[in-house]
């Protein structure tokens, strides 16, 4: 775990992730600025830091309603803007990327940070960005597979000789800058399938988990057959950190929750996912039996605990801001976290108490 | 209220005559609401690769998009090969896997032999209930016999397609109401 820099005997890791959607805010059908909602993100990361979570991620999206495609120019904003915070991708779309070019921008971003960076490579759940970027989506996954083994490469081995199929080749290439202490953690992002979820396992690498929603059981699965996987190919599963990423909102009581949520998540996701959330799903989404973490902060911490006996993940990472939430909602949510959920978790997932 | 009515064939006449006559039938008993045919012959539609349906391009996503924003898809079909015709399929293909949740579908099919009517009930409608679709259990089944020289000459084939769109219509209130009192019961 250490070299994914995971202290195990510090318990649950807790962070934040955003998509960096840029959407209205449907209360009032308005959308701030490009500008005001970049500054809101690494803002938003600030306080996480001074809250004392452990982890702020930013992802990449090329398509309307989003603003964060440059995900590690702004990464870089938030470096510096943060003192002991770990920052990160959320994810890293490798497949329409150059994985030297991305190296070189994560290990540029963890000498900023002085060693906090880590990269969470993935696949995109929409493909608009091959259009865009110049690739063909008959390859998606060739693409992603090829390229996530390259940046693992590239993290290993200070000089590389390297030959595929969607790159010229590199002859004793050396990439450069190296990060702070070597190498950078670099983890899987799986989407809720356990397909995928094998195929990281196999690799042997951390894999971080979406969930929009839904049984916890069903994420377990998902997790065994990674550990399985791992534990298959030779590799010890105790030594691959798991995280797992979803939904996220506390307020005084559940029904204020689930209130002041929803039509972020339903409008928002009309338009980023061509669907709303239906609500009798959303309704289940303050209940221990669901991944999603709605609810009052001490149903959270049970939601969370439940989660953590079910996973044995060390981190869960949450998504608050997506679908114009308002900042001074962010903000309350931050202040939830950092004074009545994140000591609790840790109390009782730290080694040392239980 | 969103009506689409869907003629599920890229060949044939006869499936989109039936469709034809619904459509007419609906301006007549449904004047104010908003109606659009879809007819898989005048489209030129790709095979679904899996993508999110905002992600196709042209007619694909036109008609993916347009029975998305439906409330109410009466779909016409023919039967081929004991089955529904890949144009058909490759429709549900687009769409999301819960995509139908919330809309009311019925179902008119045509096929040249009477051995065919069990088609809809084992294989459409699993594909239906599957994407989460509220669906008319009754449908109207039209023979070869019932049409001549591109006409339905089949009374009995007005009356129960006049039923059928009742039918579709009382369901779509129904649930239309019972969900308003849900959604208001959930208090968010």
């Amino acid at each position: 775990m250490e070299q994914y820099r995971i202290n195990k005997d510090a318990g649950l890791e807790f962070g934040i992730y955003s998509l960096g959607d840029h959407l209205a805010n449907p209360n009032n059908g308005k959308r701030i600025s490009a500008s005001q909602r970049l500054h809101e993100i690494i803002t938003f990361a600030q306080l996480a830091d001074q809250a004392g979570l452990d982890f702020f991620s930013v992802g990449e999206s090329h398509q309307p309603y989003f603003t964060t495609q440059a995900h590690a120019v702004v990464l870089g904003a938030i470096a510096q803007a943060t003192r002991n915070i770990k920052i990160g991708s959320s994810s890293t779309i490798i497949s329409t990327s150059d994985p030297v070019r991305v190296y070189e921008n994560f290990a540029t971003l963890d000498l900023i940070s002085q060693g906090r960076t880590e990269i969470i490579a993935g696949r995109a759940s929409r493909v608009g960005l091959f259009d865009l970027l110049g690739y063909n989506l008959n390859d998606y996954e060739a693409l992603f597979e090829e390229k996530f083994e390259l940046l693992l490469k590239i993290n290993k081995q200070k000089i590389i000789n390297w030959e595929g199929q969607f790159r010229p080749p590199l002859q004793n290439a050396e990439v450069l800058p190296r990060p702070l202490n070597h190498t950078l953690p670099i983890w899987r992002a799986v989407g809720g399938h356990s397909a995928s979820a094998i195929k990281a396992g196999r690799q042997g690498v951390p894999m971080f988990l979406a969930h929009l929603g839904g049984p916890v059981t069903t994420f377990k699965q998902t997790i065994d057959a990674y550990r399985e996987a791992a534990s298959e190919s030779g590799h010890d599963p105790e030594q691959l950190p798991v995280a797992t990423a979803g939904f996220f909102y506390a307020a005084e009581t559940s029904q204020q929750a689930l209130k002041d949520l929803y039509p972020h998540i339903n409008e928002g996701m009309k338009k980023t996912n061509g669907q709303g959330f239906p609500k009798q799903h959303f309704a289940q989404g303050i209940e221990r039996h669901n991944v999603m973490n709605i609810g009052s902060p001490q149903q959270i911490i049970e939601k969370i605990l439940y989660q953590h006996e079910m996973f044995n993940h060390q981190r869960y990472i949450a998504q608050i801001d997506f679908g114009g939430m308002p900042f001074d909602q962010l903000q309350r949510n931050i202040d939830i976290i950092g004074s009545e959920i994140l000591p609790a978790i840790r109390k009782y997932t730290r080694k040392n108490d239980n | 209220m969103n009506i689409v009515a869907l003629s599920g064939s890229n060949v044939g006449t006869k499936t989109k005559i039936a469709i034809d006559y619904a459509v007419d039938k609906l301006k007549e008993t449904e004047e104010n609401q908003q109606m659009v045919t879809l007819d898989l012959s005048a489209y030129d539609i790709q095979f679904s690769d899996g993508r999110n349906y905002l992600d196709y391009k042209g007619d694909t996503a036109y008609v993916a998009k347009t029975i998305m924003e439906a409330d109410v898809i009466i779909i016409g079909t023919p039967i081929f090969q004991a089955s529904i015709p890949a144009s058909l399929k490759n429709i549900f293909d687009l769409l999301p896997t819960d995509g139908l949740r919330d809309k009311i579908v019925s179902m008119i099919v045509t096929a040249g032999s009477q051995r065919h009517y069990l088609v809809a009930e084992m294989q459409l409608k699993p594909i239906l209930n599957y994407m989460k679709a509220h669906v008319v259990e009754n449908y109207v089944f039209i023979e070869e016999k019932d049409y001549h020289m591109k006409e339905i000459i089949n009374d009995d084939v007005f009356l129960r397609i006049d039923r059928l769109l009742e039918d579709t219509f009382t369901l779509s209130e129904v649930y239309q109401d019972v969900q308003k009192k849900k959604d208001a019961a959930y208090g968010f």
